[in-house]
C-alpha cells in the first residue's frame, strides 16, 4: 500500500504532456524585467541605477524585510528603466529592467556543469550562501530558504521532507529536473541535512513518475539517511502539510508551521538552487519552468532566466494556439490566469498553461444542493460550503472558528463542486479579511 | 371526572399567582434603568439601522446621544438636520445643523471610453475582482460594474445602468449614509455637499498613474495636467497624484474647469444646456450621471 495523506484529496486529469521532454535552455531574451518583489515579504531595496551596467548574477536589489530574499541580475546588459510592470497579482509592480549584451557572469560564479560533491563549509557558512543567492520556496509559495533553515528556538527539527511529488497536472519541471539533475539533488539534501543538524530526510515522489522514482531511489541508496518513498497520486500530496502527513504521519497542527512536528519541506527546485548557490556559487537567477497546454505544438521544459516575459516561452513552444482561452501562470489548480504576455517570470513560476478556451471558462454557477462533495475533497477537513456563505455574508468571527486561516488554497472544493459554485473565490475573500483582522489584534 | 377538572383549575391557578408574585418581585429586584428619553430619541430616528452613523444600529446611537454631553461627532445622515432637531428639542439642547451630503461616483469610464483588454469570468462580486487583479480594462483605477454597492444600498438609491456599465445614484433616495462607500473596494464613492438646486461639479475620476498611460486606458481619466487649478478662482481644486480633486465645499458652480478639462473627466450635472454647446454638454450619457 502506496503512503498518502488521509483526509480528502482528488484525482483531475493528469495531463503530464511534457513529461518525456528534455530541459532545454531557453536563448537569453534582449530584455529582461526583473520584479524586486518575488518572495513572500516586502520588496527588496533596489541597489542599481538607471544606466548601470550590471553583470549576471550580480546583486540588485537586497530583501531587507523578514522573509525578503536578495534579487540578483539575470542577464548582463545595462539597466535601462526601472518602472512598474504587471506582474501574476494582475497589478502594477516595480521591476527592473535590463537591456541585454553579451552574458558576461559575475567573478566568483563557477560555470562549469561538473557535479562538486565535496561539502567544504559549515552549517553557518551554507546558510549565509543561501541568504545571499535570494533562495525562496520554488514549489510556488517563494518562501525565502534561509528562514527556513534558522529553527526557532525551544524547537528541533528532526527530519528534512523533500518535494518531489508535482501534483499539479500538467507541470513537469520538478519531474524533468529530478531525471536531469539527480545527483546534484542528492548533494543538496546533503547540504540542507547538515545545515538543519538532521539525520534523516525523505524525498517524496508521487508513482506516476517510476523513472523519477527509480532514478532517485539509485542515486540515494549510496548514501546515508535519505530515503526515497513512492506515493500515491493524489492532490494536493504537493502541498507541505498534506506530505508531511503521508511520508511521516505527523500532523502540523492548525495555524503551526511544520517545524512545530519537527520537520522541515523544501521543493526538489529549491534543493537544486541550494545546491548550485553553495557548490557553485551561483544565485537563483533562473529555474525550470513547464509551457504546455492540449494544444500547443511543442509541451516543453525550459530552463529561463528570471525575467524572460511569457511571450518568449510562448513563442519558443511553437506560438499560442489560436483557441487559446486563458494563459495560466502556475499549475491548473493553483494557478492564475493573466492579464498580458509581458508579464516577466519570476521565482515561483512553474509553469505556463495555454488552456483552451472551451476547458477554460467557468460554468454557471446554481444553487448549492449541500451535496457536502466539498467536504469529503477538502484536504484540511473544512467545511468549505459553509465558509462560501460565510464570507458572502460578512460574518468574520464565525469564519475564524470554521478555521478559514487553515485553509490552503488548493480549490479541490470548487473543482469539485456540481453546481460550479466560486467556492475558492469567496473563502480567498474571508480569508484575507479574517487574517487582516487577526494582525490588528494581534498588534493591539 | 367533573373533579379531576376542577382541581386541575384550581392547582394550576394557585401556581400561576404563585409565580405571578415571585416574578413581580424579582422583576422589581433586578430592574435596570432605562432613560426614557433614549425610547422616544430611537422613535425619532428613522430605524434603517443601516450604519451611516458609526454607531451598530439606531438604538444605539440613541443611547450614545442620550449619555454624551453634546452632539459632537454624533448625527443621523440618513434622518439629517430635521431629525436631529427633533432630537435636540427632547434632550433640551441646542440643534445643530450640518450640510447635507450625497454619494457621486466618481468614475465615468464606460465600455466606450474605457476598452476591455480581457474578460473576467469568475464570481460576480468586485470585491473578488479587485482581490484577483486589476480588473477588465487597463484601468487600476476605475469601476470593476459588478455592483456590490447596488447590493448593499439599504435604500435602493443605486442601480446598475446596463448600457454604461457604471451604477447611477437615485439622488433623491440617497441617505448619504455612506455604505457604498465602505464596500466600494476601488474606493469611487464620495460623499458631497448637496448644493443649491442639486447642482454638482466634480472629477469624475480617480487614475493616480501619469497622463499618457491613464489616457491611454481610459479617454475620459484624469490626466493630472493642472488646467483647472489655475482657472479655479476660489482654490476649490488641489491636485495630488495626478489626480484632481474639486472640494465641494469650496466650490462655487461657476463652471469654469468643466470647459477648461481637456479630457472631459470633470463633471457637471444638474444645470441647464449651455447655449454654446461644449462636447460635454452635447453628450447626453455624462450629463445624466
Amino acid at each position: 500500500m502506496l503512503k498518502t495523506f488521509k483526509k480528502g484529496g482528488i484525482h483531475p486529469p493528469e495531463n503530464k504532456l511534457s513529461a518525456k521532454k528534455k530541459i532545454v535552455s531557453l536563448p537569453i531574451p534582449t530584455a529582461v524585467a526583473i520584479l524586486i518583489s518575488q518572495h513572500l515579504g516586502a520588496p527588496a531595496k533596489i541597489l542599481v541605477e538607471k544606466g548601470q551596467v550590471v553583470k549576471t548574477g550580480q546583486l540588485i536589489a537586497r530583501g531587507e524585510g523578514f522573509v525578503s530574499g536578495n534579487i540578483h541580475a539575470s542577464v548582463s546588459g545595462k539597466v535601462s528603466k526601472i518602472e512598474d510592470i504587471y506582474d501574476v497579482s494582475g497589478y502594477k509592480r516595480q521591476a527592473i529592467f535590463i537591456d541585454t549584451t553579451e552574458d558576461i557572469w559575475a567573478e566568483d560564479i563557477v560555470t562549469d556543469s561538473s557535479v562538486t560533491r565535496e561539502i567544504r563549509l559549515n552549517v553557518q557558512e551554507i546558510i549565509d550562501k543561501i541568504l545571499s543567492a535570494g533562495i525562496v520556496g520554488l514549489g510556488g509559495a517563494t518562501f525565502p530558504a534561509h528562514v527556513k533553515l534558522t529553527v526557532p528556538r525551544g524547537k528541533k527539527a528532526e527530519f528534512l521532507v523533500i518535494n518531489g511529488v508535482e501534483c499539479e497536472p500538467y507541470l513537469t519541471a520538478d519531474h524533468a529536473l529530478m531525471l536531469e539533475k539527480g545527483e546534484e539533488i542528492i548533494v543538496g539534501i546533503q547540504l540542507l541535512k547538515l545545515a538543519l543538524n538532521v539525520n534523516k530526510a525523505y524525498l517524496g515522489i508521487e508513482n506516476n513518475k517510476p523513472d523519477a522514482i527509480a532514478c532517485m531511489k539509485k542515486l540515494a541508496s549510496a548514501h546515508q539517511g535519505i530515503e526515497v518513498h513512492s506515493l500515491q497520486v493524489k492532490y494536493p500530496q504537493g502541498g507541505e502539510k498534506q506530505l508531511i502527513k503521508a511520508i511521516t504521519d505527523r500532523e502540523v497542527p492548525s495555524g503551526g508551521l511544520p517545524v512545530d512536528v519537527g520537520v522541515v519541506a523544501f521543493n526538489v527546485g529549491t534543493v537544486f538552487a541550494v545546491y548550485e548557490a553553495v557548490q557553485k556559487n551561483k544565485p537563483l537567477i533562473e529555474r525550470v519552468v513547464t509551457i504546455s497546454g492540449k494544444h500547443v505544438k511543442n509541451p516543453a521544459n525550459f530552463r529561463v532566466r528570471i525575467g524572460t516575459p511569457v511571450s518568449a516561452l510562448i513563442d519558443a513552444a511553437g506560438g499560442m494556439p489560436e483557441d487559446t482561452g486563458k494563459i495560466i501562470m502556475g499549475g491548473p489548480m493553483m494557478g492564475k490566469a493573466i492579464v498580458s504576455t509581458d508579464i516577466p517570470v519570476v521565482k515561483g513560476t512553474s509553469g505556463i498553461l495555454l488552456m483552451p478556451e472551451v476547458e477554460s471558462l467557468r460554468r454557471n454557477m446554481k444553487p448549492c444542493v449541500r451535496c457536502a462533495k466539498c467536504i469529503f475533497v477538502c484536504p484540511m477537513g473544512l467545511e468549505p460550503y459553509l465558509l462560501l456563505s460565510l464570507s458572502q455574508h460578512n460574518n468574520f468571527d464565525r469564519m475564524e472558528m470554521e478555521h478559514i486561516m487553515d485553509c490552503i488554497e488548493c480549490g479541490s472544493c470548487s473543482y469539485t463542486c456540481p453546481a460550479n459554485r466560486p467556492i475558492l473565490d469567496f473563502i480567498r475573500l474571508g480569508k484575507s479579511s479574517v487574517g487582516k483582522i487577526i494582525r490588528t489584534r494581534k498588534k493591539q | 371526572m367533573g373533579t379531576v377538572i376542577l382541581y386541575t383549575i384550581i392547582s394550576l391557578s394557585i401556581l400561576g399567582a404563585v409565580a405571578a408574585i415571585v416574578l413581580y418581585f424579582v422583576a422589581q429586584r433586578f430592574k435596570v434603568f432605562e432613560d426614557p428619553r433614549i425610547e422616544l430619541v430611537e422613535a425619532e430616528l428613522p430605524a434603517a439601522n443601516c450604519g451611516g452613523c458609526g454607531y451598530a444600529g439606531c438604538h444605539n446611537l440613541a443611547e450614545t446621544l442620550v449619555k454624551s454631553e453634546s452632539f459632537d461627532g454624533l448625527f443621523c445622515p440618513v434622518g439629517g438636520n430635521e431629525v436631529m432637531s427633533k432630537i435636540a428639542s427632547i434632550l433640551g439642547r441646542e440643534s445643530i445643523t450640518l450640510d447635507t451630503k450625497v454619494a457621486v461616483l466618481r468614475c465615468h469610464g464606460t465600455c466606450e471610453f474605457r476598452p476591455h483588454v480581457n474578460k473576467y469570468d469568475g464570481a460576480s462580486s468586485c470585491a473578488i475582482v479587485s482581490a484577483l487583479y486589476s480588473g477588465e480594462t487597463g484601468c487600476t483605477y476605475g469601476c470593476h460594474g459588478f455592483g456590490d454597492c447596488v447590493t448593499a444600498c439599504s435604500f435602493g438609491a443605486l442601480s446598475m445602468d446596463t448600457y454604461t456599465g457604471l451604477p447611477v445614484v437615485d439622488e433623491q433616495k440617497c441617505t448619504a449614509c455612506g455604505t457604498c462607500v465602505k464596500v466600494c473596494p476601488k474606493n469611487l464613492f464620495e460623499l458631497r455637499k448637496r448644493l443649491k438646486g442639486d447642482k454638482k461639479i466634480y472629477v469624475a475620476c480617480r487614475n493616480e498613474d501619469k497622463g499618457g498611460i491613464a489616457r491611454k486606458n481610459c479617454s475620459v481619466a484624469c490626466i493630472g495636467c493642472g488646467k483647472c487649478l489655475k482657472v479655479c478662482a476660489y482654490d476649490a481644486i488641489t491636485l495630488n497624484n495626478n489626480l484632481a480633486f474639486i472640494d465641494s465645499f469650496k466650490c462655487k458652480l461657476c463652471r469654469k474647469c468643466v470647459s477648461e478639462c481637456p479630457t472631459q473627466s470633470i463633471i457637471e450635472t444638474g444645470f441647464p444646456v449651455r447655449k454654446e454647446k461644449t462636447q460635454a454638454a452635447t453628450d447626453e450619457n455624462i450629463v445624466t450621471v
